[in-house]
């Protein structure tokens, strides 16, 4: 799993929605909706970037641990990188060699899927459901605006038992806790999309790099996990 | 061994490391929940459960 960025990046600014109209005000929810609109054209640009880079290493049958490696790639430009480059116009390349980087890790396994007898309708239902959760949450705070910087301290915890989960799974190998992974990977991704979705509209995040790459990794992780628990739920 | 493991269990270790500072932070200092505001999180995140029964249904 990718290690989810908004927390550890940025420090929570929280505004004050209920304030009446005035200049500062209006100022600040222009400000708000280029970031959000910056955000969402970037993340649609990298998706795209992403799953051409997807169906390239498909093509080319690249091996299972091309995964391994892309993902190690990721992370260390995600943290040593991306973080000194968002506030230039270096950062968008740095997130589309990311978002490059993990599609391309994507693509064996997507291969591995799709060898099974109902692979493609795994691979197309994981791709449905994923839109469908990401834009179902981000429609939820969009139109609804409340708050969900709460999360943050549960959403820490989880992705801390997520990964010592993961960690102990690597020498235990039960498909079961596997599984169980999976489903809490998705919640928690689910619950990211709706913390740094919140974020954005009330102010609390202002660079779109560092915005896009929280909400692509959490696209890419219900992805990956949905995949996992529909494959293994699938009868074949 | 298998190799791939091992390298596994290093990134995954890395990226507590790396989310351990803001783990710390977020814990000593994130904003508190107020009343309603967690069944305000739960309708959506059901909703999520709901979509991903659904979908496990749909491959059965």
């Amino acid at each position: 799993m990718q290690s989810h960025s908004s927390l550890s990046n940025e420090v929570l600014k929280p505004m004050d929605y209920n304030s009446v109209a005035s200049p500062r005000t209006a100022a600040a929810g222009l400000e708000i909706n280029k970031v959000l609109k910056n955000t969402y054209l970037l993340l649609s640009a990298t998706i795209i970037f992403s799953a051409v880079t997807a169906f390239f290493s498909m093509s080319m049958g690249m091996s299972v641990n091309t995964y391994l490696f892309s993902v190690i790639g990721a992370f260390l430009l995600g943290i040593f990188v991306l973080p000194k480059t968002a506030n230039s116009t270096a950062g968008i390349g740095v997130i589309f060699l990311i978002t490059g980087l993990l599609g391309f890790g994507l693509g064996p396994i997507i291969n591995i899927y799709l060898q099974a007898a109902n692979g493609a309708q795994i691979v197309t239902t994981a791709l449905g459901g994923t839109g469908i959760i990401f834009l179902g949450l981000s429609g939820y705070v969009l139109t609804t605006k409340k708050d969900f910087t709460f999360m943050a301290g549960f959403l820490m915890t989880g992705m801390m038992v997520i990964l010592l989960g993961i960690l102990a799974n690597l020498f235990l190998n039960i498909p079961a806790f596997s599984l169980a992974i999976s489903a809490g990977v998705i919640m928690l991704m689910s619950g990211f999309i709706l913390f740094d979705t919140s974020r954005i509209v009330r102010g609390g995040e202002t660079n779109y790099i560092m915005a896009t790459y929280g909400m692509y990794l959490s696209i890419f992780n219900i992805f990956i996990h949905l995949l996992n628990i529909l494959g293994f739920m699938s009868d074949d | 061994m298998d190799w791939t493991k091992i390298l596994w269990a290093v990134l995954i270790v890395m990226m507590i490391a790396s989310l351990w500072p803001a783990y710390k932070h977020h814990m000593k200092h994130g904003k508190k929940a107020e009343k309603g505001d967690w069944e305000g999180a739960l309708l959506p995140l059901g909703a999520v459960v709901v979509l991903v029964v659904l979908l496990i249904m749909s491959v059965r």
